[in-house]
């Protein structure tokens, strides 16, 4: 049984639209979705900008509205449509946001942005609860003086540190992280990257890891999903997916990755031309009428991509 | 043979805060040649940004000093209105943030032929419209036609920049400032925007300053690389030598910190500590030196200045033979700053 399984996930928006706002059409942000993520795995999600990874994720932890489908936690069915989450699962999974500027409340002092998770759950005594956010930020490697600081006072990656600290404080099992790192520098970018890495291990985490940069998501993850327009075109592990792509998009969307030799220029460009050249080719056999992705098919045990 | 297009001489750029004035771009000597791309890395505040807006004249509050030369004017010292005949026609920028350098009450059609009306009047309405969708097309905007209409909060992120792109690129510019034109993009549609810039290098021989972060973009990009650290150059080399050459610990560290495909699932190095603000910057001495805290501070050079070490190849201080990276990489947690 998988730690997380996802099964046909819908995620429909209502827009109104046309004269008086009558017309009712409908957004597929998330249509069909399927994936199982094993304990203590990083499982990426890749995808174009509107692709549903955001959506999927929020689903998952019932933030956005789940037209069809079910969301399986260790067995156990979590986002029926209409019903609330059950409170021991929320504390056992938790969002990194992606933007280390915006997420945290400029107003509140490190010390309430990381208790609030514990102040919702723990009925903790003040003195306990301060003990608890030391101790959390000496993990995420800031100092504990740190807890009576505000945001502005701290770099981007120590702000990123901060959202971890408070995602971490109910000692979550599961961690969806939508592109925790792409508001950052490189060099920042690998200490957050790094850290993610060590508490994954110290904490048994399992990620949920949604990033558009697809050397992040190889240098991270074991498992892949590639999303177009809400739904899969691939999936599989990372040497699946890197070495062995089956689906017209994913080799688009892996030869477009920026390559860091420059004397592979020419060459690159005559395969861009090739994959291109095949992609439009080959586009209306791979999507259907509508330009939305076939359902998966099986190719291996861990291998499965919408073929024709 | 390029000619050179542009040249920035001893260019500072300095910022009033509380009573003093502080530099954010320090002495700065930059060439750029007609079909050549230029590209300046480094981290967030080391004044990247900063030396884009002096060449396009934009800073309203800031003192420049030193020189710019644009085909030989110094156009440092240009008047308003002549600098102004010049932006947006034989020189075009992206911005890096495209919110705000579009207009919220205009639509994109609108602002795209503003700028072609200002620089190109002889075209005829007709004309113009249809240079607009073709602009719209050329940056990857689906539905042109449809896209003229509308304001930029009814854009994406993703939209809003490639319409900035889109006006940038609308007269052709000879010199092309582009600030992180890619970041909010992904990469198939990076990869459009990258070739449209190729392009305006390729046959209109335009020469190019292209600032990233991305080392990938640059590698794929790039003809020049310089690396800027604290608002100074550290180090200027072709892009072959910089990738495979680089001398300078910032260079070499920036290197080794990228999740590059290939090595998977290794540590990434991680540089300590944090680029100091404009008021704590170190004038005196290596600027970089408090991030390399394992090297003995006998290897620093007092005032490291550019040095040629090979035809075209500079680095700021001659002490870099002593650099190496930590030997067992620490855990990068345990760096408790503040
Ligand atoms: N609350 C909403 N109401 C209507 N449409 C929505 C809503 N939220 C998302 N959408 C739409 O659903 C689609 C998927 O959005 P989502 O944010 O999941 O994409 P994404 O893959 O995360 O993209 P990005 O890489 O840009 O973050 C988009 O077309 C978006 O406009
Ligand atoms: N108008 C201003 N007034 C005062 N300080 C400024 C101003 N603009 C920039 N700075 C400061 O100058 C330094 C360089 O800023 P700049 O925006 O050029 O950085 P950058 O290299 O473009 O960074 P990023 O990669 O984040 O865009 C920073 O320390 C910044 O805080
Ligand atoms: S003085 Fe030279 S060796 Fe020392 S940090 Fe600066 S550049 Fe590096
Ligand atoms: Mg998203
Ligand atoms: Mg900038």
């Amino acid at each position: 049984m998988p730690f997380l399984e996802v099964n046909d996930l819908l995620v429909h928006y209502p827009v109104r639209g046309g004269i008086f706002n009558r017309k009712q059409r409908v957004v597929k942000a998330v249509d069909g979705v399927h994936l199982a993520i094993e304990q203590g795995q990083t499982y990426g999600l890749v995808g174009e900008s509107g692709s549903g990874k955001t959506t999927t994720g929020r689903a998952i932890i019932g933030l956005s509205p789940i037209t069809s489908g079910s969301v399986l936690f260790q067995g156990r069915d979590i986002a029926r449509s209409g019903t609330r989450m059950p409170p021991a699962v929320r504390r056992d999974i938790q969002m990194i946001f992606q933007d280390p500027y915006s997420s945290l409340n400029p107003k509140k002092r490190v010390l309430d942005i990381v208790a609030e998770p514990l102040r919702n759950f723990e009925k903790l005594s003040a003195q306990e609860e301060k003990r608890r956010v030391r101790q959390l930020l000496e993990q995420v490697g800031l100092s504990a003086e740190s807890i009576y600081k505000y945001p502005h006072e701290f770099s981007g990656g120590q702000r990123q540190r901060i959202g971890i600290a408070r995602a971490i404080a109910l000692k979550p099992k599961l961690i969806i992280a939508d592109e925790p790192v792409s508001a950052l520098d490189v060099s920042v970018q690998a200490q957050v990257l790094n850290f993610m890495k060590d508490i994954q291990k110290e904490l048994q985490l399992t990620y949920l890891l949604i990033s558009h940069d697809l050397g992040i998501i190889k240098h991270m993850c074991n498992f892949i999903g590639i999303m177009y327009k809400g739904r899969y075109v691939e999936q599989g592990t990372t040497a699946d997916i890197f070495e062995n792509p089956q689906h017209i998009y994913t080799k688009r969307l892996l030869s477009a990755i920026p390559d860091l030799d420059p004397s592979k220029r020419e060459k690159l460009a005559k395969l861009r031309g090739a994959v291109n050249a095949e992609y439009e080719q080959f586009h209306g056999s791979y999507f259907d009428d509508e330009g939305l992705a076939h359902p998966l098919k099986a190719i291996t045990k861990t291998h499965s991509a919408a073929l024709p | 043979m390029n000619e050179e297009l542009l040249r920035i001489d001893r260019l500072t750029t300095s910022f009033r805060i509380a009573d003093d004035y502080y530099a954010a771009v320090d002495e700065v000597t930059l060439s750029v040649g007609t079909n050549e791309i230029v590209a300046i890395v480094g981290e967030s505040g080391s004044g990247k940004s900063a030396l884009a807006y002096s060449i396009m004249g934009l800073h309203t509050r800031a003192r420049i000093e030193g020189s710019i030369y644009y085909k030989g004017q110094d156009i440092a010292s240009l008047p308003l209105s002549k600098l102004n005949k010049l932006r947006g026609k034989e020189i075009g920028m992206i911005f890096q943030d495209p919110q705000s350098a579009l207009n919220p009450l205009m639509t994109v059609g609108d602002q795209i032929e503003e700028v072609l009306l200002l620089h190109r009047p002889e075209l005829a309405r007709k004309e113009r419209r249809r240079r607009v969708i073709e602009l719209l097309t050329k940056v990857g905007i689906p539905r042109p036609e449809h896209a003229t209409g509308l304001f930029p909060h009814e854009l994406s992120g993703g939209m809003r920049q490639r319409v900035v792109i889109a006006i940038a690129v609308a007269n052709e510019p000879k010199l092309l400032i582009a600030d992180e034109p890619t970041t909010a993009l992904d990469v198939t549609i990076q990869l459009q925007i990258l070739d449209l810039i190729r392009k305006l290098k390729n046959e209109s021989g335009a020469g190019i300053i292209l600032i990233t972060h991305d080392l990938g973009v640059v590698a794929e990009m790039a003809d020049r690389v310089a690396v800027m650290y604290a608002g100074q150059i550290v180090e200027i080399a072709d892009i072959y030598t910089l990738l495979a050459g680089a001398r300078h610990p910032y260079t070499r560290s920036l290197l080794q910190s990228i999740p590059a495909a290939g090595e998977a699932q290794s540590r990434l190095h991680v540089i300590q500590g944090i680029v100091p603000s404009l008021q704590h910057l170190p004038r005196e001495g290596c600027r970089f030196r408090s991030r390399i805290p394992w090297i003995d501070e006998s290897a620093h050079e007092a005032e490291p200045k550019l040095h040629e070490v090979a035809p075209g190849h500079f680095v700021r201080c001659t002490c870099h033979s002593d650099f190496h990276f930590p030997v067992h990489k620490e855990d990068d947690r345990h760096h408790a700053i503040s």
